[in-house]
């Protein structure tokens, strides 16, 4: 796969068409039917969760959210794979791969109303909490491979970036790190076409991010992003790899943004409703509806069904969220140190003080 | 005169400059199409171009490592840090090169850059958007850090950096982008950097302050005045260079003195002000320097922000503990 899609010549991984009609038979992956439509109905929750939050939002009931909308064939692709056993290591527009690892809606939510509970994740393990200065995250990607190297684990880390995040030095001493160690990590760029209001084409001259991988000696791969059996089969591939001693791999997802950068940014200022529509035809659910649709394994009555659903369950998480005891003030001081200093206590007693002033319990 | 926020008012001071000086380029992540995440350097693409207003690559290390490379070859690069909490990947730029170069070139080299930021808290933010770090950079030789607190000084001091041949580190505090609206005058005026401004004169405590702090201290002030206590409130505006004689000469007429900061206690600008209060004024003292600052903690998410964020009260608090000691 990895010889046949050189990104050196500059060819796209696809599966199937805009119309989900399956165009490269020899790659298209085995995944037994209701394994895919328990896929596609996760990817269906995830969709409709990241529309209710940016509602959650615009009502003021949560801050600033980075919606994955139109991306979710990526972190489906790579949920399907991971294991529980896997690192994951995200960035912050992966909500997909996070609900996959057992990260729970709530937490997400937590997270996003502003608490650091939100990133203890209680039932997924190796995940790392969401990264946000860019690309920084890779390179811890590159140390958790070699920690699995050397235990002699069979494991494999995914890491996730950007586009614009392959401008980061950062970016570039990941992946050369991993390639030298030859580690099993598995780079997803998320090709989404825009970092915050600027076009990949300010990002690079090089004709795709995928090629940036022959540099560093590892593999590369240009994958259409929102081609679930696209992305499904190279990261299967990549996994593959991995677990053989033959990572680390590095795959473009190429995809596109419907949403905002974040629910502070307005996308209208840098590009055109003609440039939004031709990749509407390109939607990745859109896309494996009409599959499964075809395949008599899906229906828009079971879709129409179980979207209320969805959002009852969404809407219970995320009240249980609002719901969440206050934060205590106790968090503030405690998680920094294994043992907390003598002048940090200090502090705390301090403040402690000055809340019994304010509340007019005692004088100076 | 025109009334202005402080959006508008960097803006004007950018507008200004671009028009006068051929050699003054602005560029940064999405500071060109866009105008700047927070709207600062709008419609100037339009007016002046690609070539001298531009996105940049995702790549902080880069945008000041380039500023460095255009200002050795006679540019004055304006550039733009997304926010505080992402400009460490330059970090190593600033401190071992913009910083050095004259001095290592012995003058043969000049670094006339100036790197903007918006700082510090208070705005619900997610993590790495409401760090208040000037200290770190106040401890870099070579480096100058200036903190506006209004439209007019933004506009002031800005057009003084840009003009000044030294690298500065221009931080803008997004708290009060546009929270505060003033008359600030129309065409070119310059403020000295390292000249602090007192704003209001009073007997009985000096507090120093700078950015966003500034207006949470006047409104302390006013809790202080109710209570019968009078308040000399400094607004610092350079944490480097430091204007000693400002302070000097405030603490020996009140003979206390309280600091407001952002950033976490120890080790910070605080510190640095109450020892030059000691080395200038020991005598006069009738109170231990105090100071109001962020814990030595990671500035909590905003559930538990305001915890850790200053506001009227807990200066009012320190005000109150430092006149009855």
């Amino acid at each position: 796969m990895f010889k046949e899609y050189t990104p050196l010549k500059n060819k796209i991984f696809q599966v199937i068409d805009n119309d989900g009609k399956v165009i490269n038979t020899k790659w298209m992956p085995e995944i037994d039917s209701e394994r895919l439509v328990k896929i596609y109905k996760d990817m269906l929750f995830a969709r409709t969760a990241d529309l209710q939050i940016v509602s959650y939002q615009r009502q003021g009931r949560i801050y600033t959210y980075p919606p994955n909308y139109g991306q979710e064939a990526i972190a489906a692709g790579v949920g399907a794979v991971i294991k529980d056993h896997d690192w994951m290591v995200p960035a912050f527009r992966e909500l997909g791969t996070m609900l996959a690892k057992g990260v729970t809606l709530k937490e997400m939510f937590l997270y996003f109303m502003g608490n650091e509970e939100g990133s203890n994740f209680k039932n997924a393990n190796f995940t790392l909490p969401i990264s946000v200065p860019i690309a920084s995250q890779l390179i811890h990607a590159a140390g958790i491979g070699y920690a699995i190297k050397y235990n002699k684990e069979k494991k494999v880390a995914y890491a996730f970036v950007g586009d614009g995040g392959t401008s980061e030095g950062d970016f570039h001493e990941a992946v050369n790190f991993a390639g030298v160690w030859k580690v099993p990590v598995v780079f997803i760029i998320q090709n989404n076409q825009y970092g915050i209001s600027t076009p990949t084409s300010v990002q690079t001259a090089s004709e795709n991010l995928a090629i940036k991988s022959v540099a560093y000696g590892v593999k590369g791969i240009m994958v259409d992003g929102n081609d679930f059996f696209a992305m499904y089969r190279v990261v299967e591939e990549a996994a593959k790899l991995c677990l053989n001693g033959e990572g680390p791999v590095l795959i473009e997802a190429v995809t596109y943004r419907k949403g905002a950068h974040t629910t502070s940014d307005d996308p209208s200022k840098y590009r055109t409703k003609e440039e939004e529509d031709a990749w509407e035809e390109k939607d990745p659910m859109k896309r494996l509806k009409a599959y499964l649709i075809d395949k008599g394994l899906w229906s828009e009555k079971e879709e129409a069904k179980i979207i209320p659903q969805f959002k009852v369950e969404i809407d219970r998480q995320f009240i249980e969220a609002e719901n969440h005891p206050p934060y205590p003030k106790e968090d503030v001081f405690k998680h920094l140190y294994a043992e907390m200093p003598d002048d940090l206590k200090e502090q705390e007693k301090q403040y402690d003080r000055y809340l019994q002033w304010k509340s007019g319990k005692v004088k100076q | 005169m025109k009334i202005m926020n402080m959006v508008n008012a960097i803006n004007d001071a950018l507008d200004l400059k671009l028009a006068e000086d051929k050699t003054v380029i602005v560029y940064g992540q999405d500071v060109g199409v866009e105008g700047g995440v927070f709207r600062v350097t709008e419609g100037l693409q339009k007016k002046y171009g690609v070539q001298r207003v531009f996105d940049s690559p995702l790549a902080e290390s880069g945008i000041v490592g380039t500023a460095i490379g255009m200002a050795v070859a006679g540019l004055r690069p304006v550039v733009e840090m997304q926010f505080c909490g992402f400009i460490y990947p330059a970090f190593n730029q600033i401190i071992s090169h913009a910083s050095r170069m004259r001095n290592r070139s012995r003058g043969k080299y000049e670094t006339p850059i100036v790197i903007r930021m918006p700082y510090g808290g208070g705005i619900n933010a997610l993590e790495h958007h409401s760090e208040s770090m000037e200290t770190i950079f106040g401890h870099i030789p070579g480096l100058k850090v200036v903190v506006p607190s209004t439209p007019h000084d933004a506009k002031g001091m800005l057009i003084a950096a840009i003009e000044s041949n030294d690298t500065i580190l221009f931080m803008e505090p997004k708290r009060i982008y546009r929270a505060i609206k003033q008359e600030v005058a129309e065409g070119k005026f310059t403020i000295p950097l390292g000249k602090a401004n007192v704003i209001a004169q009073g007997t009985d405590v000096t507090v120093v302050a700078y950015g966003a702090m500034v207006r949470e201290v006047q409104k302390a002030a006013v809790m202080a005045k109710e209570a019968g206590i009078s308040v000399e409130i400094i607004d610092l505006r350079s944490i480097y260079p430091i204007d000693r004689e400002t302070i000097a000469k405030s603490v020996k007429k009140t003979g206390r003195i309280i600091t407001v900061t952002e950033g976490p206690k120890t080790y910070g600008v605080g510190s640095e002000i109450s020892q030059i209060a000691l080395e200038e004024a020991f005598l006069h003292l009738e109170a231990p320097p105090a100071r109001v600052s962020g814990f030595d903690v990671i500035v909590p998410l905003p559930k538990g922000e305001h915890h850790y964020m200053q506001d009227p009260y807990k200066i009012f608090y320190e005000i109150e503990r430092t006149v009855k000691y």
